[in-house]
């Protein structure tokens, strides 16, 4: 069981407010995903859950139970860190058998227990090799091993992917995932990477600047974004958006449109363009159009391959109904 | 190119003889002294004799006919064996929270320390003989080895503290999450960790202890005194017996710097503060 209850929490480091109260539920067996730019405090957030970190006002519950004033060791939650830290004088088989030492578990059960996270993770070489002598990805499996054996409530995740080359990170993604189905444990999981989260979450919050920006499954996040800054921060590549006349036709102060709504013509369409770059990646191609006269740079993305060239003429229609409109103060208009 | 000969010359001529002059420049006192206790005392004092001397065991043979050697060599032995440990037991768990838990006083707490050691000893010399003798601790274990414990803590907390602060916050931290208390942490993790710091620091804070002469040799008389004492004490009245002298101090400063020659690598680590790796 792992319901997290956040009731009006706020961190002050100093005199800095890093964290405005704010409240938030996850379910448990939920995989929610913290997500938002560098030094919006997402890491901030997940220590105050783990407990590593104060609160400045307002309680924590897991499972209906304050846990404000409990000690992280005695929240039952399992955290992996972005830099593994991993024991380093310790074997993996103590690494991972180290939370389970630390309960006074019988060693012959840590053993069997051990073996069988080593097996699942695909480290049972390993068992008697030090953390020096593995490779990063090795390491991130040891973490996370280290927090499976012991069947916590919940799993907190802070950024563990980044330190790893890119198709590790992808297989990682996948295993953590599969992970969560077999498992259905709560877990908390902190990226800055958009993919990540649209990929892995149940539950997307969107955080900038410590505030919750918007919350929902990742799905709400594309189709619905509450406002600009979510509009633009879900979505690769980038949603375009624009202010000005063009918005409001729409009856709106600004308007969004994903460069996957947008079609694109040679001969005729709403906007006229040229083509600055066009990146091909066979199943797609990017185009970055200029001189549409609504801002500096629209991105449409095409299904395919498609042959314009720097320099041609170009012209875009949105898809009528795909198109996003913001209020002045850049918040949804139903 | 020029720079980078020159620079290659030095390391490979220039810096052997400088480290080699600096060396013997320190060694020769000490050289000096274990020469003279080969000597008779008459021998001693004559420029005759200076290199070329007949050696005699004597002065080591009746060292403790002459002094009370073994006395004063257990009384060392217990106060700075004892000191260390009290040391080390208090400034552990002190550097550990400075270096993970620190608060907004931690920097001043640690300078505060540091400026303790720059008070002169002689300010409080008197408040402390008066009271020592007040509370009837004057010539006891137990006021030399609080005395020794008292002026090594800063430098002891200095050392772990730095030492400490090279270990990653996140490793103490998935300690908690593993379900570690505050001990299971300091025992677990930390002191594994930091084991080569630990130890430098207590074999310097064993030297500093057996060494110090000032404090013993005035809080003491008879019970608790050190070598450091038996030495001070033979400045006799009748005239100074080099050659027993020397042997005593031989005999005194011996298993302190075998002890040292043995652990050079720790001292090297623990004098520059843990900056060499
Ligand atoms: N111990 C601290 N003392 C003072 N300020 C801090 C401390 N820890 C974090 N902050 C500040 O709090 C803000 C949020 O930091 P946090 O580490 O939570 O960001 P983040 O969202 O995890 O960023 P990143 O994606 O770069 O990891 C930052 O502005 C940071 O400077
Ligand atoms: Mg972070």
């Amino acid at each position: 069981m792992g319901r997290i209850v956040l009731d009006q929490v706020s961190k002050k480091f100093g005199d800095v407010e890093v964290i405005p109260p704010l409240d938030l539920t996850i379910e448990d067996g939920e995989f929610a995903v913290f997500v938002g730019p560098s030094g919006c405090g997402k890491s901030t957030l997940l220590r105050m859950i783990a407990g590593l970190e104060d609160l400045t006002s307002g309680n924590i519950e897991i499972d209906s139970e304050v846990v404000t004033e409990v000690p992280p060791s005695k929240r039952g939650l399992a955290m992996v860190f972005q830099s593994y830290a991993l024991y380093p004088h310790m074997t993996v088989r103590k690494n991972i058998g180290f939370p389970l030492r630390m309960e006074k578990m019988a060693p012959d059960e840590i053993d069997k227990r051990v073996e069988a996270a080593a097996q699942s993770l695909n480290l049972i070489d390993y068992l008697d090799r030090k953390p020096g002598q593995l490779s990063g990805g090795q390491r991130q499996r040891v973490a996370i091993g280290r927090a499976i054996v012991r069947d916590p409530s919940a799993f907190l995740f802070d950024e563990p992917l980044s330190n790893l080359d890119a198709a590790l990170r992808v297989g990682m993604r996948l295993e953590i995932s599969e992970m969560h189905e077999r498992m259905q444990t709560t877990m908390i999981y902190v990226t800055h990477d958009q993919v990540e989260a649209m990929t892995m979450a149940n539950k997307i919050v969107v955080l900038q600047a410590g505030v919750i920006e918007q919350v929902g499954s990742p799905l709400d996040l594309y189709h619905k974004p509450q406002n600009v800054f979510v509009a633009g921060f879900i979505g690769s590549p980038k949603m375009n958006i624009f202010s000005g006349s063009e918005a409001e036709k729409h009856g709106a102060h600004t308007i969004g449109i994903r460069p996957e709504h947008t079609d694109v013509s040679m001969t005729d369409g709403t906007w006229e363009g040229r083509v600055g770059v066009a990146e091909h990646l066979g199943s797609d191609t990017f185009i970055h159009v200029h001189d549409t006269g609504l801002t500096d740079m629209i991105t449409v993305r095409i299904t395919g391959d498609i042959s314009v060239k720097h320099g041609d003429k170009i012209y875009l229609t949105p898809q009528a109904d795909q198109i996003h409109k913001f209020d002045a103060k850049g918040q949804r208009i139903a | 190119m020029a720079i980078v000969a020159q620079s290659s010359k030095f390391s490979t001529y220039g810096r052997p003889v400088l480290a080699w002059g600096v060396g013997l420049l320190f060694f020769f006192p000490i050289f000096w002294m274990v020469l003279t206790s080969f000597k008779t005392d008459a021998d001693a004092v004559k420029p005759e004799h200076l290199i070329f001397f007949t050696p005699t065991f004597d002065n080591y043979l009746n060292m403790t006919d002459n002094y009370d050697y073994w006395r004063f060599a257990t009384n060392s032995v217990i106060s700075a064996v004892s000191a260390t440990a009290f040391t080390l037991f208090v400034s552990v768990p002190a550097a550990y929270a400075m270096a993970f838990n620190p608060s907004r006083s931690t920097k001043d707490v640690l300078m505060w320390m540091l400026s303790t050691k720059m008070l002169p000893a002689a300010a409080v010399l008197y408040p402390m003989i008066f009271l020592a003798k007040s509370i009837g601790l004057y010539d006891t274990h137990i006021l030399i080895i609080t005395v020794l414990s008292l002026i090594n803590l800063p430098i002891a907390i200095w050392m772990l503290f730095t030492y400490f602060k090279e270990i990653p916050k996140d490793i103490i931290e998935a300690g908690k999450m593993d379900g570690v208390n505050t001990w299971g942490e300091i025992k677990e993790i930390l002191v594994p960790l930091a084991w080569g710091g630990i130890a430098s620091t207590a074999l310097l804070v064993f030297i500093f202890c057996w060494n110090e002469a000032y404090w013993t040799v005035r809080l003491t008389t008879i019970d608790a005194a050190t070598l450091s004492k038996l030495i001070e004490g033979n400045r006799a009245p009748e005239g100074l017996f080099f050659g027993r002298l020397s042997a005593v101090s031989t005999a005194a400063v011996g298993p302190i710097v075998v002890l040292g020659w043995f652990c050079q690598k720790q001292l090297v680590q623990g004098l520059t503060f843990g900056a060499v790796k």
